[in-house]
């Protein structure tokens, strides 16, 4: 999965033949025209439109962007808008922690200490069958094991760790990154697997020819060159849990607030300005990390 | 790295993936086990009988959810999203391998689709939908036809807006494998037909079809089971009616017995089955390659 655009296939047929080439592109075109760009176009423009209980109302008012920041200029207790993205921010942070420390790991065990390149498919394909099936049902095949009386506390307690169930293990923080990690580390392991494949054999080499240990092999040569699979590894983890409301409402026992939460509340009570007005800055948020991410690499490039 | 001998450090890290496999795998295993419970079961351990109970209760229905129709919805929108997403991805994608003005622009909008929020999406899509519905209804009563404007409901459904947000959603896994099969395909073969005197149509048919195939099916298997599992992107977009794992994120807060395990165990068995049959697929399809 690249995303680079030198990446795109070379023209191997003969050039000028773009009109032809433009049919070919436009029933795709005109699905992210009509189902991407349009909606993103209208929710920009709505954000700024009137409502009342039964209907929108064409308008241009700054009111749904003051509600979302009604109370945020109170400095005694922090409004609700700045705690959500704040519980929001530290899902993510977390999440994209500890899905980077997995799949780097899980990946750089799979291309380079596993010899076979069948055994290395095979366990790389292993990997990756949880994430065809439903993220529902990945999320709830938690409950029996982290619940009040499930596996997690019975052993504990049958083992007499424990006298009384631990009541945080479900519906609480834990739980919400643990169905993260658990739904979202493919996302870090097939790019950075990916960058991996492709870092040349003879550099590793040529790093143990000159005395480089492991762990100077690992930070100076791998990571580096792997720098292009973290970042999109990390791009689509952030993203992710940053728009997320299924994961956090299931395994928050419908309890922890998100940003995501809140837009699909506003919808379901047809307050779409409102809620229009909260995806902008959610979307503005991410672009602001992506493209920190972005310029984040390119820093140290050139360091 | 060692070629000679196994290191610590192979171990200590194989030892990690295992972990990790186990830590994929093991609650959904749980799952499946618990799905098989006796009529006494509940919803943690220990397993009270074995039998097949829950897929009997799950079978009748679940309260108010008509669990049959869901999954009726969720198997044709599947299906459609699977067709679209095969033909629009080669069809791009072999655009993609011509001169193609603004190619660039195009491909950073599918990437764009693939980072976006889900939520933000199914919003803007949803949003969409509505404004298209109060735009014709208000056209309807501006040209006084009242019988048509009672009748109208939503122009937001299945096929329509749930459909668009698939798609927003599959394309551009279509369009990445395909870039991927590209950019390993030798056009020699193409050339040599074109040589021999094939139109374009020939050489696709005879040609690059056959090569492609088994990435082909790659490409059908992502867009059925994409769709499938799909629930943040249809949220907003769908209108009244639900699709089945719409329906099972309703259902965790309201099931309480292990039927809501039967029904896990259910979707996750068509998804291995199509993952399967697609696999089958692609290497029935090469081995006939490399026969011919």
């Amino acid at each position: 999965m690249s995303t680079s655009p030198t990446t795109l296939p070379a023209s191997t047929q003969a050039p000028g033949r773009s009109i032809a080439a433009w049919w070919q592109a436009m029933p795709l075109s005109l699905v992210f025209v009509l189902f991407f760009l349009i909606p993103l176009a209208l929710i920009g423009m709505v954000s700024f439109w009137d409502f009342n209980e039964y209907e929108l109302l064409p308008d241009f008012t700054f009111k749904n962007y003051v509600s979302v920041f009604d109370g945020c200029s109170n400095m005694d207790e922090m409004c609700v808008t700045f705690k959500t993205y704040l519980s929001t921010f530290k899902f993510s942070f977390l999440v994209w922690l500890i899905t980077l420390v997995i799949g780097f790991t899980v990946s750089y065990f799979l291309a380079f200490y596993v010899r076979s390149s069948g055994v290395q498919t095979l366990l790389f394909v292993l990997c990756t069958i949880p994430f065809w099936t439903s993220n529902v049902i990945r999320m709830i095949s938690w409950v029996p094991l982290l619940g009040r009386n499930g596996l997690v506390n019975q052993s504990l307690q049958g083992i007499g760790l424990i006298n009384t169930p631990i009541e945080w293990l479900l519906f609480s923080d834990f739980s919400v990154v643990l169905a993260f990690v658990h739904l979202y580390t493919m996302f870090m392991i097939v790019p950075i697997f990916n960058s991996m494949m492709r870092i040349d054999r003879s550099l590793i080499e040529a790093a143990n020819d000159s005395g480089a240990s492991a762990w100077q092999t690992l930070w100076n040569v791998i990571v580096p060159l792997s720098r292009t699979g973290i970042i999109i590894g990390s791009i689509f983890v952030i993203t992710i849990v940053m728009g997320d409301f299924v994961t956090i409402g299931v395994m928050g026992g419908q309890q922890i607030a998100s940003i995501g939460k809140i837009i699909q509340v506003q919808t379901s009570y047809l307050q779409f300005p409102l809620a229009a007005a909260n995806a902008v800055i959610l979307l503005s948020i991410v672009l602001m990390i992506i493209w920190a991410l972005t310029r984040l690499v390119d820093i140290r490039k050139e360091l | 790295m060692n070629k000679d001998q196994r290191s610590a450090g192979f171990w200590l890290l194989a030892a990690f993936f295992a972990a990790f496999v186990f830590f994929l795998y093991g609650p959904m295993l749980v799952i499946v086990v618990l799905s098989f419970q006796g009529p006494e079961g509940g919803l943690t351990f220990p397993l009270r009988g074995f039998s097949l109970h829950w897929f009997g209760k799950l079978a009748e229905g679940l309260g108010v959810v008509d669990i049959g129709a869901a999954l009726k919805r969720s198997l044709a929108l599947g299906a459609a999203v699977m067709a679209l997403t095969v033909l629009f991805s080669v069809l791009a994608g072999l655009a993609f391998r011509k001169k193609l003005a603004g190619g660039n622009t195009l491909f950073y909008v599918v990437v764009a689709s693939l980072i976006m929020p889900s939520i933000i999406v199914s919003l803007g899509i949803g949003l969409e939908f509505r404004l298209i519905d109060s735009g014709l209804k208000w056209l309807l009563e501006a040209l006084g036809m009242t019988s048509t404007l009672e009748e109208y409901g939503s122009s937001l459904g299945l096929f329509t807006s749930a459909l668009g947000a698939h798609l927003t959603w599959t394309l551009p896994f279509g369009l990445l494998i395909m870039f991927a099969v590209f950019n390993r395909f030798n056009p020699a073969y193409e050339e040599a037909a074109r040589d021999l005197g094939a139109t374009p149509w020939q050489g696709f048919r005879h040609v690059v079809l056959p090569l492609i195939a088994p990435s082909i099916v790659g490409i059908g298997m992502f867009g059925f089971t994409l769709s499938w599992d799909e629930i943040a992107r249809t949220s907003q977009a769908i209108g009244d009616v639900n699709t089945l794992p719409l329906e099972l994120q309703g259902l965790t807060t309201t099931v309480t017995t292990p039927s809501i395990y039967a029904l896990g165990t259910v979707t996750t068995v068509i998804s291995l089955l199509v993952m399967a049959l697609a696999i089958g697929l692609a290497w029935w399809l090469k081995q006939r390659q490399n026969k011919g």
